[in-house]
């Protein structure tokens, strides 16, 4: 296990570092000088000068990217070009926001998949899952921003039982906050969780045809006690993979639909960074995300551990 | 009163072709504690035969006709009941061990599954049948053993953990479905001679399905001969053996490697294949490989005929069969 956990943690910090990388020299290749953007078009060559050496982008590219790097392992984010205050004051906030909608959406969706996708596989072929599929078809194809849209007409302005957009923030108590994520949080679910539904449908009805299912049933377990007993476990690794692959599409709708929701999470932060060519936000922003990704992919392999025992063994 | 019944049994299994008749008008009775063989070459309906017998044929199957364990129809049962007698009253070994346990559980916890479903004993009382199951059946170090999953044990020893599941509940009757065709040449004689052994232990009538006459040969008493989905030829085991009839019958034997043959001659096999079953030919289903077919073959069903006390033998050619026994129908 302690091998296994090991090669893990590894991939895990030289994913982070490749992503880092990749993140830096994008936003090196973009064009717009932050400093020019800070002061206008109606600024002097002097004063862009003098900025620009104030925001030491005057170094070379591999002295500022270290630089980033040794002061993100002291837990210095840097400073923000165009506020000037810590890029972690920027990100603090917007975090403690982004991470529960993240979380929230998430079990949402694994909770609509798992109840859609076993319903389903129970009743293979039959009227119930025949009709959950096309819903399943249909929660695909909706992007989710009109989907957005069309939550907000419905429970906001028709129904009047949640607020259309905007945060309260943490200290109006959990259940404001609450009520404030549970759209943009269902927005998001809905693509992922008719997705991974179809997903677990299909797993599902693979393992019944296995083996072991049949053992189990010559055992004389009843159809729905092999289904808890045997099958859903065995069917749930690749619902676990996808569900680590869609984590990354999860948080990139994030920025859509915090935008959408007017929520000052860091899709809102990153959107409004990248427009004032806040370079430094941004690339700690996207860091961010990715780290949250690649984390959320470390959980995923450890998860396959704990479901499969071979795993352990061969040290995948 | 036999402890199991078959009566007119008949599997149609519903595919993209048609209607395959996997199973047709099949046969059997079987007493307590007595062992019966089923063999027939491969795809001639033996596990379908199995299957139905344990309730657990795939979805898009239709069983008719009667299978009743100690006069009470199976097939009338509601599945709640099937369920308590599926693992309890009869149990089922398969043929891939390797597939066939659970991946993701011990094999401890496999064991004890039956014990406490069928006999509610707590989990410390499973863990101790278990235990003492694992060295029933063989398996050395069971205390370690218990707590390994399917793939730290080879083939052999999980063939071993499927027989002490079966055996857990003390059945009836045991169905073993070629338990030792996936397995090592050295490892099969083990295996069967262990179930040979409990069975005659515990009292349990066994159903020994092969595809190897030799098999069925040495571990059970009666013998049903299956061609294209139905029994052609069935009695007790020496009866057959000493009065091969069936020309099929005769093919199988022949076909089988015997001791002190010389190397260099080719085993004698018999001509075609076995039926497709989504079109089976009228008449007799064997008529297109059997060296003896004669028109009618071709468009009767042959009648089953008595040649002894319970030996039956389904040929229109009869005694032309019989008298060709001595000089071989393969040769
Ligand atoms: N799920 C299924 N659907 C349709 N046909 C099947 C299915 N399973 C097996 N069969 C067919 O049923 C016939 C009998 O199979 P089986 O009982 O497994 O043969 P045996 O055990 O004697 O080798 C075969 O011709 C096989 O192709
Ligand atoms: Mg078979």
């Amino acid at each position: 296990m302690s091998v296994f956990f090991a090669k893990r943690f590894l991939t895990f910090l030289a994913t982070l570092v490749g992503a880092s990388i990749v993140i830096f020299i994008v936003m090196e290749i973009l064009p717009g000088d932050p400093a020019l953007v800070i002061l206008g078009v109606d600024a002097t060559d002097e004063a862009v000068l003098a900025l620009t050496k104030e925001l030491g982008l005057d170094r070379p590219a591999l002295e500022r990217y270290f630089s980033w790097i040794s002061g993100m392992m002291q837990g210095d984010l840097g400073i923000s070009y165009a506020y000037r205050v810590p890029v972690w004051e920027l990100v603090e906030g917007a975090l403690k926001i982004t991470i529960p909608l993240a979380i929230l959406a998430m079990t949402l969706s694994v909770i609509l998949a798992l109840v859609i996708g076993l319903y389903a596989a129970a009743n293979h072929n039959k009227i119930g899952d025949v009709s959950l599929m096309g819903f399943s078809q249909l929660g695909i194809s909706v992007p989710n921003f009109w989907l957005a849209i069309l939550l907000i007409l419905f429970f906001a302005v028709n129904l009047r039982w949640l607020p259309a957009g905007g945060f309260p923030g943490w200290e109006e108590g959990i259940w404001a906050c609450f009520k404030a994520l549970i759209l943009p949080a269902l927005a998001l679910a809905t693509v992922q969780g008719a997705m991974l539904a179809r997903i677990t449908r299909s797993s599902v009805l693979e393992v019944f045809r296995e083996d072991y299912v049949r053992t189990a049933r010559a055992k004389g377990l009843s159809q729905r006690r092999t289904l808890w007993g045997h099958v859903l476990r065995n069917s749930m690794i690749p619902v676990l993979t996808a569900m680590g692959f869609q984590f990354a599409n999860l948080l990139a709708g994030t920025v859509v639909i915090e935008n959408v929701f007017h929520i000052p999470g860091l899709g809102s932060t990153v959107l409004k960074a990248i427009n004032n060519r806040d370079t430094i936000v941004v690339e700690n922003v996207v860091l961010l995300l990715a780290g949250m990704v690649v984390l959320t992919n470390f959980v995923v392999d450890l998860l396959y551990a704990v479901i499969d025992p071979r795993l352990k063994a061969h040290d995948i | 009163m036999a402890l199991l019944e078959v009566e007119n049994l008949n599997v149609d299994l519903s595919t993209a072709m048609g209607p395959a008749r996997a199973v047709r008008n099949l046969n059997l009775t079987l007493d307590r504690g007595q062992s019966l063989g089923i063999v027939g070459e491969s795809g001639c309906g033996k596990s379908m035969t199995a299957l139905a017998l344990m309730g657990l044929l795939p979805e898009n199957a239709v069983t008719t006709g009667e299978i009743r364990l100690s006069n009470e129809n199976l097939l009338k049962k509601s599945e709640r009941d099937l369920c308590s007698i599926r693992g309890n009253r009869m149990a089922m070994i398969f043929q891939e061990p390797m597939t066939s346990l659970n991946p993701v559980h011990s094999v401890g916890r496999q064991i004890m599954e039956p014990l406490r479903l069928h006999r509610g004993l707590s989990k410390t009382d499973a863990k101790k049948k278990a235990l003492q199951l694992m060295d029933r059946v063989g398996i050395p170090n069971p205390e370690e053993r218990i707590a390994n999953f399917p793939h730290q044990l080879s083939g052999g020893q999980r063939q071993r953990v499927m027989i002490a599941i079966a055996l857990s509940c003390e059945p009836d009757i045991l169905i073993a479905d070629e338990p030792t065709t996936a397995l090592d040449v050295t490892i099969q004689d083990q295996i069967l001679e262990l179930i040979h052994n409990l069975v005659a232990e515990e009292g349990m009538a066994l159903i020994l399905i092969s595809h190897d006459l030799g098999v069925i040969a040495e571990n059970t008493e009666k013998v049903a001969v299956m061609y294209g989905g139905t029994v052609v030829e069935s009695g007790a085991t020496d009866q057959i053996f000493g009065q091969l009839s069936h020309p099929y019958t005769q093919g199988l034997f022949a076909a089988m490697p015997k001791l002190g043959m010389s190397r260099n001659k080719r085993l004698t096999t018999i001509p075609g294949t076995v039926p497709d079953l989504v079109n089976l030919p009228s008449g007799c289903t064997f008529t297109d490989r059997c060296p003896l077919a004669s028109n009618i073959c071709k468009e009767t069903t042959p009648p089953i005929e008595e040649l002894g006390p319970a030996h039956t033998v389904a040929c229109h050619n009869l005694k032309k069969a019989i008298e060709a026994r001595s000089t071989g129908l393969y040769e």
